[in-house]
């Protein structure tokens, strides 16, 4: 089944006709994703890729059917238009914009909060490289050919180290069920254990690579979930093992600002709850492979 | 972004805290000048740079007469200071704050900051104030004082009563605690700050609250809309290269091993850093050079890494996802053609049109040294680095 997003689910593009919007959203359909359309406002009623604009979300939701939507507007506008994809009914949310203020995301999240859970949008990101359901749909910038189809679900805070994860268990003929981008910013729509909890309900997901990274606390809290709720494998690897305290690696959210939260002590916590570690960022797909072959 | 403390107190004034008097000073003379405008028998001469601790470094001297006052600023203007925060580095002192001396009854810790569990502010307090958070968090946990905040609503007034009880204060400071307490929380808000600590809060001999020290942190992602706090900005404080990456909208973090890298995306390249000490080398720093890495960009990237003397050897490793490995081979070859490079230069690189890329690096003619696994590339910089190293040796 994979999560969030497959074939038939309708996608919307919000920042749809800027140059990035559409470089990706050309891509995505490239790829075969359900684009139905995407919102510009100001442009509402033109053609763009052959699809309909729209001057609002809540248009493109009555009109064109949206389920899902992908933001490319710029950080200073980005809060506003995660708040009204939610607003407009729209179910899962992918934020790649970087650089969205942190009091802004806080903004969000307890915008979010105010919806009863079932008719909660789901949001991932922002500053991430989106979601893919290898094969069927792609909500995202990624480099849509290095991903297989298969039963690895993979959950991750950065882009690039999340492809070499792709690039690594495709060598080894392993797929991928769902693999979704969390971004790497300190406030961020969900959460790695967020993720987990779609991946446990999933059929066609077996075990779950997390792929972490120093700052913050969701890595071991994703653990705790896991070792108390989940009967899926999980296998992890913690970016950073050489990051010096109290500075920021790239992300905003990658940095050492208290006790728990360096690569070392994340290992640690994980492998006491029963998180098969990956030695080395080389080792993700080797160790994805021992734990298939175990199951 | 940090700012000083001087900064950080002008700007909380403004909203209400009550600080002590005192002004800036660039010179022993103007240090003197402060100390006579500020009149009375005690100054506080403080060195004003980005870190904490600054006690215990020798940073912070009490003086009684105004020869002392010269004679501290004589000694820390121009000076590094290095404290546990601030690396062996140390940071430089340019700017002194000259204060009036405070009598203090009590000293208490309170501070803002952005929680990533709950995606709230809280606010912190503790009476064990002069330690570091740190510090009070190991000796006495239970002091600690938490109180979280709903940001569509804001610190309310029993919320700030209630810290305010919590630290102790007698009846006749609640309000004027209330008022301060709000005041920073506005603060924190309306300049898109992302932490702000007043450590020590004191109580003083007069029973008056003041800020003795103020440390505000803003989130770089909100100065676009924050302009006078971007002004804040004293690039004296940064390393000299990192200020020079940021510029050229690089992120590149300084680091004390010799194997410089340039990687694109953040998670990448802190995984290829861990791959390299794997492989028992040390990185030289921290650089992603993003998504889209053109000609010029990984040039600049180039030169930044190179600049450090300490690199014995570059590594580079892309995964191209909108990038073409193409597009980014002919940068590196650009790059190492104009640059004249002494040290070996490893590539990896992975993703989209990879075969055309490693062409494009084995017909250059360059002595580059390919690797086609993250495994491989980490390996190859650190045999390339230990035979520098070796010549070098050999050569002395």
């Amino acid at each position: 089944m994979a999560i969030f997003i497959n074939e038939t689910t309708r996608i919307i593009v919000q920042g749809f006709t800027g140059k990035i919007g559409t470089f990706h959203a050309q891509d995505m359909i490239n790829y075969g994703s359900n684009v139905v359309g995407g919102v510009t406002p100001g442009k509402g009623g033109q053609k763009h890729l052959d699809r309909p604009v729209f001057n609002t979300v809540k248009e493109a939701v009555e009109l064109a059917g949206a389920e899902a939507s992908i933001i490319f507007v710029p950080p200073a506008f980005a809060a506003d238009s995660i708040m009204e994809a939610a607003d407009a009914g729209i179910k899962y949310c992918v934020a790649i914009t970087d650089g969205i203020p942190t009091q802004d995301m806080m903004t969000v999240k307890s915008y979010l909060r105010r919806f009863p859970i079932e008719k909660r949008m789901i949001l991932t990101g922002p500053n991430c490289a989106g979601t893919i359901s290898p094969e069927r749909s792609m909500l995202g910038i990624m480099p849509g050919h290095i991903y297989m189809r298969g039963n690895v679900g993979v959950v991750g805070r950065s882009g690039t180290l999340g492809y070499e994860a792709a690039d690594q268990m495709k060598r080894l003929g392993i797929g991928i069920s769902t693999s979704v981008g969390i971004g790497g910013d300190p406030i961020n729509g969900s959460s790695h254990r967020d993720i987990f909890e779609q991946f446990e309900q999933d059929d066609e997901t077996k075990v779950i690579l997390m792929i972490g990274e120093i700052g913050g606390p969701q890595e071991v809290d994703a653990g705790i979930f896991a070792q108390a709720n989940m009967k899926k494998p999980v296998i992890a690897y913690i970016a950073g093992l050489t990051a010096p305290e109290g500075r920021r690696m790239g992300h905003a959210g990658a940095i050492i600002s208290s006790a728990g939260e360096s690569a070392a002590e994340k290992v640690a916590m994980l492998r006491d709850l029963g998180v098969t570690i990956c030695p080395t960022p080389a080792a993700m797909g080797e160790t994805v492979a021992k734990v298939l072959a175990g199951l | 972004m940090d700012i000083h403390e001087y900064q950080a107190k002008e700007l909380l004034s403004g909203y209400g805290v009550k600080i002590a008097e005192g002004g800036l000073a660039y010179s022993p003379e103007d240090a003197v000048q402060r100390a006579r405008e500020i009149g009375g028998h005690i100054w506080v001469v403080k060195a004003q740079i980005h870190s904490g601790a600054r006690g215990k470094a020798g940073g912070i001297k009490v003086c009684k007469t105004h020869d002392e006052v010269e004679a501290a600023a004589e000694a820390l203007l121009g000076k590094k200071l290095v404290t546990h925060q601030t690396g062996a580095a140390g940071k430089i002192c340019n700017r002194l704050y000259i204060e009036a001396g405070t009598d203090i009854a009590k000293e208490l810790y309170f501070c803002f900051l952005v929680d990533r569990i709950s995606e709230r502010i809280v606010m912190v307090g503790s009476q064990d104030g002069g330690m570091d958070i740190e510090e009070i968090a190991e000796t006495n946990p239970n002091s600690i004082k938490k109180i979280y905040i709903e940001p569509a609503v804001g610190l309310q007034d029993f919320q700030a009563r209630e810290m305010a009880f919590a630290l102790g204060l007698d009846a006749e400071l609640i309000s004027h605690a209330v008022k301060t307490f709000k005041g920073c929380y506005r603060a924190l808000r309306d300049l898109d700050a992302n932490m702000l600590e007043i450590n020590p809060l004191v109580i003083t001999g007069n029973n008056e609250l003041i800020a003795l020290d103020a440390k505000m942190g803003f989130d770089e992602n909100a100065l676009f809309r924050r302009q006078k706090i971007a002004e804040l900005r004293d690039k004296t404080q940064e390393d000299p290269r990192e200020t020079a990456a940021a510029d050229r909208g690089l992120s590149y973090v300084g680091l004390d091993g010799d194997i410089g890298c340039m990687i694109n995306g953040a998670g990448l390249a802190m995984a290829t850093m861990d791959m390299i000490k794997l492989a028992g080398g040390e990185p030289a720093n921290f650089l992603d050079v993003g998504g889209g890495a053109s000609a010029e960009r990984t040039e600049k990237a180039f030169r930044l890494v190179l600049a450090d003397t300490n690199v014995k050897a570059m590594l580079v490793n892309i995964f191209a996802g909108i990038n073409r490995c193409d597009w980014i081979a002919e940068g590196v070859v650009q790059a190492v053609r104009k640059i004249d490079m002494k040290v070996p230069l490893i590539v990896r690189l992975s993703g989209t049109n990879v075969e055309e890329g490693r062409r494009i690096i084995a017909e250059s003619g360059l002595p580059i040294i390919t690797a086609e696994t993250l495994a491989e590339a980490a390996e190859k910089a650190v045999a390339a680095r230990n035979q520098v190293v070796a010549n070098q040796a050999a050569g002395a």
